[in-house]
């Protein structure tokens, strides 16, 4: 398990000045939709540019027609939880219990894990109206069981992102340790497992929230609103303001993203992190 | 530091299945108070399916587990009071050095303050103080099975299971690392179970050797025993080097290229059989049972020389470096030793000065 961490870059690795290249060109790829999205909430009427559309945002009058996007946001969060919770709490136990304890039902759980992706979201739709219908008449309206069909949609990158942590770390090994050692199967997950599959849990709930925060169909042909199905609503009466709150929810996801990183590795005091190469061993 | 001297472990008649696969079966050993016994055989023989059994990672699939004399067959590992030392690196790697030491007495609720002195009084004693605070992927393979060794004994386990704990290394690193395990586990008492495929680690350190053979335990024994009074053929080709060699068993002899030899068993034995004799005990000489040299190989304190018969048989005699055979070379063998017997075999005989 000692991390061999590779010195030099492997031969066939760009030099300095190609690396830059790509990476600039990728930079501009990713910055050309969002940079003309800034420009077009700068637009004023008649030709020049200012900041009218944004402070129309915060403009008391328009309160009651933006109002969708913030019931819409808050729906979304409730769906990020819900996806995540479910991600967490019952996909992870199950993958680790499948690699520790029953490793010949790995292929069939894969194929079910990542069946959801071959599964055009209009076609899962026409499955889960007539389940929704009856949690309609049972649970309720409600925003959150929605959060049962998105974990669903979220499954299979969750999986990828899982399994990959899971084949790195060879978890047999320190569960059986721990075990010897005295630990418990609670404490074997939390203490153990958890920290080792960090980097797999943590890619797999931003992918959860990413998945969540951007889905449109399920929620659109569900009646159930969301921030995507909002900002549609918006933006056939104010283009200028879907646009805005498009970019502001980018900049939210981004800063969730980043509030999700920080807050896990602060979980995991002095983490695994890379040896420097003042740190290695001399053999 | 003194851990619990006297905890006696028993395997009483463990059987141990995997689907059809049948890879333990009768499997019984008893481990005394403080005893190290090493459990030695060929890969795939059962050796750690037997420890696992022994540590609750595995069910037994009949038989019963006994430590102290109690059945834990029904207790589940972290119940257990084991410590254990993988065959693979198993430090936690998101624990510093001293960190994974501390783990297990966390587990069982000491204070941290306590739980890190102690933790790095073994790592001390294992020669590692100085590199507590390092991560596992700071440390190298050796340093690494130092740390997995504090880690499994800091908790004074009533009993210490080893699996390989040094196959990852190099040769030099093993044969320190298995002197200090030896060192520290005398200097604890802890009863040990050491799982090697290596003979001459078993040797080295065991006061008990266990030969395992597909599922079973072959002879049980003290080092010299198993030397020098092999139960069975098995046992006298996996422990140490022997030649195989035809010869004409009668009364108690074998008639080995002309020459009489003692046979480990007087009784019964007659006709042709095959016979097992050590390279130390064949002797290069100018006359003796005509030989052609093969190969030479000089292995520092004594030299290791192959030579073919008239017959075709290939032999690996053993001698001291002042002789130097060159390959191609004529010369001649004896047999030097006596003979020793041995009642449970008709077929091995094995002879000693
Ligand atoms: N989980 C398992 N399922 C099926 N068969 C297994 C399992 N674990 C071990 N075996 C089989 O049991 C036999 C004994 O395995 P074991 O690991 O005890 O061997 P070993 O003596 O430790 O070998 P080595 O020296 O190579 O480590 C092997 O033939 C192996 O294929
Ligand atoms: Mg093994």
């Amino acid at each position: 398990m000692t991390g061999a961490v590779r010195e030099r870059p492997p031969a066939l690795a760009p030099g300095a000045v190609g690396s830059r290249v790509i990476v600039w060109m990728i930079g501009l790829l990713f910055a050309i939709p969002l940079v003309s999205m800034a420009e077009f909430t700068l637009r004023d009427g008649d030709g020049g540019h200012s900041l009218v559309h944004w402070f129309a945002l915060f403009d008391p009058a328009n309160r009651a027609s933006y109002s969708p996007i913030w019931i819409g946001l808050g729906n979304s969060l409730v769906l990020c939880i819900g996806a995540a919770a479910i991600v967490l709490l019952l996909v992870l136990p199950t993958m680790v219990l499948i690699a520790l304890r029953f490793p010949r039902l790995r292929r069939p759980f894969e194929f079910l894990c990542l069946l959801p992706i071959s599964i055009p979201a209009i076609v899962l739709v026409v499955g889960l109206a007539p389940v929704y219908l009856v949690i309609g008449r049972t649970i309720g309206t409600g925003i959150w069981p929605l959060s049962l069909a998105y974990g669903i949609t979220v499954l299979p990158y969750a999986y990828r992102a899982i399994q990959a942590n899971i084949d790195a770390v060879d978890i047999a090994t320190l569960a059986e340790a721990a075990r010897s050692l005295g630990a418990g199967w609670g404490t074997v997950l939390l203490r153990v497992l958890a920290p080792n599959l960090r980097t797999g849990i943590l890619a797999s709930l931003l992918i959860a929230v990413a998945v969540v925060l951007g889905e449109f169909t399920i929620a659109s042909l569900l009646n159930r609103p969301n921030l995507q199905t909002a900002l549609f609503v918006v933006n056939k009466q104010d283009p200028y303001v879907a646009v805005i709150l498009s970019l502001l929810a980018l900049g939210f996801a981004f800063a969730l993203l980043l509030v999700i990183d920080r807050t896990a590795s602060i979980g995991v005091r002095r983490g695994t992190r890379p040896p420097t190469s003042a740190e290695k061993v001399t053999p | 530091m003194n851990a619990h001297t006297g905890s006696t472990v028993e395997f009483s008649d463990v059987s141990k299945s995997y689907g059809k696969q049948r890879v333990l079966h009768g499997f019984d050993l008893t481990v005394g108070p403080g005893e190290l016994v090493s459990l030695l055989g060929p890969s795939g023989c059962g050796k750690t399916t037997a420890l696992r059994v022994l540590a609750g990672l595995e069910d037994a699939t009949s038989g019963a587990v006994l430590v102290n004399g109690a059945d834990v067959s029904r207790q589940p590992t972290n119940k257990r009071d084991i410590g254990m030392v993988f065959q693979s690196y198993s430090l936690f790697p998101h624990l510093s050095a001293v960190r994974n030491v501390m783990f297990g007495l966390a587990m069982r609720r000491m204070r941290a303050r306590e739980a890190e002195s102690r933790a790095l009084a073994m790592l001390e004693l294992v020669g590692l103080g100085a590199h507590a605070e390092r991560y596992p992927h700071q440390l190298s393979g050796g340093q690494q099975q130092r740390v997995a060794l504090a880690r499994a004994l800091v908790t004074e386990p009533r009993v210490l299971l080893l699996d390989e704990p040094l196959s990852a290394l190099d040769a030099k690193v093993r044969e320190q690392l298995r002197e200090e395990i030896r060192r520290i586990q005398l200097r604890l008492g802890i009863t040990t179970v050491f799982v090697t495929h290596d003979q001459e680690e078993a040797l080295a350190i065991s006061d008990r050797v266990a030969v395992m053979n597909a599922g079973g335990i072959e002879q049980i024994g003290s080092p010299e025993q198993l030397y020098t009074r092999p139960a069975t053929p098995f046992v006298a080709r996996f422990v140490g080097q022997s030649n195989r060699v035809r010869g004409v068993a009668r009364g108690g002899m074998v008639d080995l290229y002309g020459h009489q030899v003692p046979l480990l068993e007087h009784a019964d034995a007659a006709g042709t059989v095959e016979v097992l004799v050590r390279p130390e005990d064949i002797e290069l000489s100018s006359a003796g049972i005509p030989a052609v040299v093969l190969a030479s190989s000089f292995l520092g304190s004594m030299r290791r020389t192959s030579v073919r018969l008239g017959d075709g048989t290939v032999l690996v005699v053993q001698h001291s470096v002042g002789q130097n055979p060159q390959p191609g070379e004529s010369l001649g063998i004896g047999w030097s030793g006596r003979a020793v017997a041995r009642s449970s075999t008709t077929e091995t005989a094995y002879m000693r000065q």
